[in-house]
């Protein structure tokens, strides 16, 4: 007989180990935890294992209290209560966000004992609710000077980002749920942005103002970070869109294989500017590769969960993913990225993924070659098995 | 008059008369579907209202949005100790937290085979920048509290640190936009991702 029934919220069953990885840092205050891909599968991670990425703490708000001022170069500024907004003309969208660091662990030296979640897991994909931008700003008017939206959130860092106006009209979503339910503290209860396929500073939490500007702020998260170090010292600044990747969730790194015969290797990919195309797997190094199977529907700017079905000889082997989007755009190899960049690039490190298995079947983060260099990947089919 | 067209009436007189006879854009009054094209819910954000709920002002890097305000580098140097020090170190330079004082090009430090660290006398390319994340997130452990008197202050300090004004200088909404960063060379815009990653 089961100790419990109906309830009113329930809880993980008591075997549930899945749980978020958190990062390292000289304070919890700005810090980071990843979404452990590699227990997951398809495109919505729930609420309680979306990763993180605070620059101070998580606010507590009431829902109450909450405003959200819309001012600036606008005709009619004005004051909206959660209830306001929730009034207004909803809309809701699956996405992923990820941030801009994502994978920043591998411009440095390997690290073989990181798993999926703990390199790539700084993504995550949710059904968003809320308001469209767009209809809050014809409601207040936007002046013709204005060329940007500056978004300033109500955490304790009180962190602001710019937003350029066509971006703001076009998708930009103000959101108020989260698969479905309120937003979580840590996702930025009661009200965050939503800026489809921007970099997930963008998607400013806890959000207080928006203030309609010409010109963008250079805020400390626009300049001093989320600024992408090239090799002769100058920096790329608002880098906002999110490049294609993938990567393969099963096997990976710190899990094993027990014993050689039928795997089916499951991972993800997603794409910043759309729907992922194609994903192709490799599973001797690089040399040849199949074309996985997308799950359906494959919708732009979500998780996209692929499988490819495998026999493994047992044998010791190197496995790798590389997406490409409906720009025909592809992962590079991790080489042709450092090349392109800096090791201390530390933002949108896209590269393929590259996972070695060991004849015991214990698979580990590995450095290698394999796939088409860029330039002459861009449009054209790569040798496939 | 109908439900519907008394309804749109009471939305349209929530969202100002005034506005309407002003000669709106057509854009941005046209409904479809019966939706509305505007709703005028909420409530109009007054001056005084917009200023204390904006009580950390986005400063954009002309100088717009700072307030009237001065600080000396002296004063600067006494809160900085007061308040700073303990995260960033006594100069700036000792953290354990982030870095403020480097004056080296990063260029220079990529070039040497170093990890780069990036400050503000050598990456951060407005000083308004510097302002406007002071004033709204520091101290970490008290962010928000520097009155804006304080904040050009610890902003003077900080750029004299970094060899960027004098060690007798006194900073306010005027003469702060105008310290030119050596950062402000560095930027490029975006070139991904046809023109490679």
């Amino acid at each position: 007989m089961p100790d419990q029934s109906v309830s009113p919220y329930s809880e993980r069953s008591k075997y549930a180990k899945s749980r978020r990885h958190l990062a390292q840092t000289p304070t919890q205050l700005s810090s980071w935890s990843y979404t452990p891909l590699e227990a997951l599968q398809g495109p919505i991670t729930h609420p309680g294992l979306h990763f993180e990425r605070h620059h101070a703490g998580i606010p507590d708000i009431d829902p109450e209290d909450y405003r959200l001022v819309i001012h600036g170069m606008v005709d009619r500024p004005r004051v909206y209560t959660l209830q306001d907004l929730m009034r207004f003309p909803a809309t809701s969208v699956l996405l992923k966000i990820e941030c801009s660091g994502n994978s920043l662990s591998e411009y440095g030296p390997l690290n073989p004992n990181l798993t999926a979640g703990q390199i790539h897991g700084l993504v995550s994909g949710s059904v968003w609710t809320g308001v469209r931008l767009s209809t809050l700003l014809r409601e207040v008017g936007v002046s013709p000077k204005a060329k940007w939206v500056i978004a300033e959130g109500g955490d304790a860092a009180a962190m602001t980002r710019s937003i350029p106006l066509d971006k703001a009209f076009r998708d930009v979503l103000v959101a108020y749920l989260q698969n479905g339910d309120v937003l979580y503290p840590a996702q930025g209860f009661p009200v965050r942005l939503v800026v489809p396929g921007y970099e997930g500073n963008m998607h400013v939490k806890w959000l207080r103002r928006l203030e309609l500007t010409d010109a963008p702020a250079y805020s400390r998260e626009e300049t001093s970070k989320y600024t992408d170090l090239l090799p002769d010292g100058r920096a790329r600044i608002f880098t906002y869109e999110m490049d294609v990747k993938s990567v393969i969730t099963f096997p990976s790194g710190g899990q094993a294989l027990p014993e050689k015969g039928f795997w089916e290797i499951r991972g993800y990919a997603w794409s910043g500017r759309g729907r992922v195309k194609r994903v192709e797997v490799s599973t001797d190094g690089g040399k040849t590769w199949q074309i996985a199977d997308l799950e359906e529907p494959v919708l732009p700017i979500a998780l996209t969960q692929f499988r490819l079905p495998w026999t493994w000889n047992g044998e010791e082997t190197v496995i790798m993913s590389r997406a490409v989007d409906e720009l025909d755009l592809v992962q590079p190899p991790r080489e042709e990225l450092l090349a392109a960049r800096s090791p201390y690039t530390f933002y949108h490190y896209n590269a393929i993924q590259a996972w070695h298995i060991a004849r015991d079947g214990r698979v580990s983060n590995i450095h290698t070659g394999g796939g088409t260099k860029w330039a002459s990947a861009q449009g054209e089919h790569c040798g496939l098995s | 008059m109908g439900v519907s067209a008394r309804r749109a009436l009471r939305a349209l007189l929530a969202a100002g008369l005034g506005a309407l006879a002003g000669g709106l854009p057509t854009l941005y009054a046209v409904g479809a579907g019966g939706y509305p094209g505007r709703y005028g819910f909420g409530v109009d954000a007054t001056p005084e209202g917009i200023r204390a709920f904006a009580v950390h002002p986005i400063v954009l890097p002309d100088g717009r949005n700072l307030p009237p305000g001065r600080g000396s580098v002296a004063e600067g140097a006494r809160i900085y100790a007061a308040k700073c020090a303990m995260c960033h170190g006594p100069t700036g330079k000792e953290g354990p937290f982030d870095v403020l004082v480097n004056t080296e090009p990063v260029a220079a430090q990529l070039a040497r085979g170093a990890r780069p660290i990036k400050a503000i006398g050598n990456y951060w390319p407005y000083a308004t920048s510097l302002w406007d994340y002071v004033q709204r997130a520091m101290p970490l452990n008290q962010p928000g509290s520097l009155t804006y008197d304080e904040t050009y202050a610890v902003v003077a300090w900080l750029l004299y640190m970094n060899g960027l004004v004098p060690e007798d200088a006194t900073l306010d909404q005027t003469t702060l936009p105008q310290v030119r960063m050596p950062g402000r060379d560095l930027f490029v815009p975006d070139p991904r991702p046809f023109f490679g990653p």
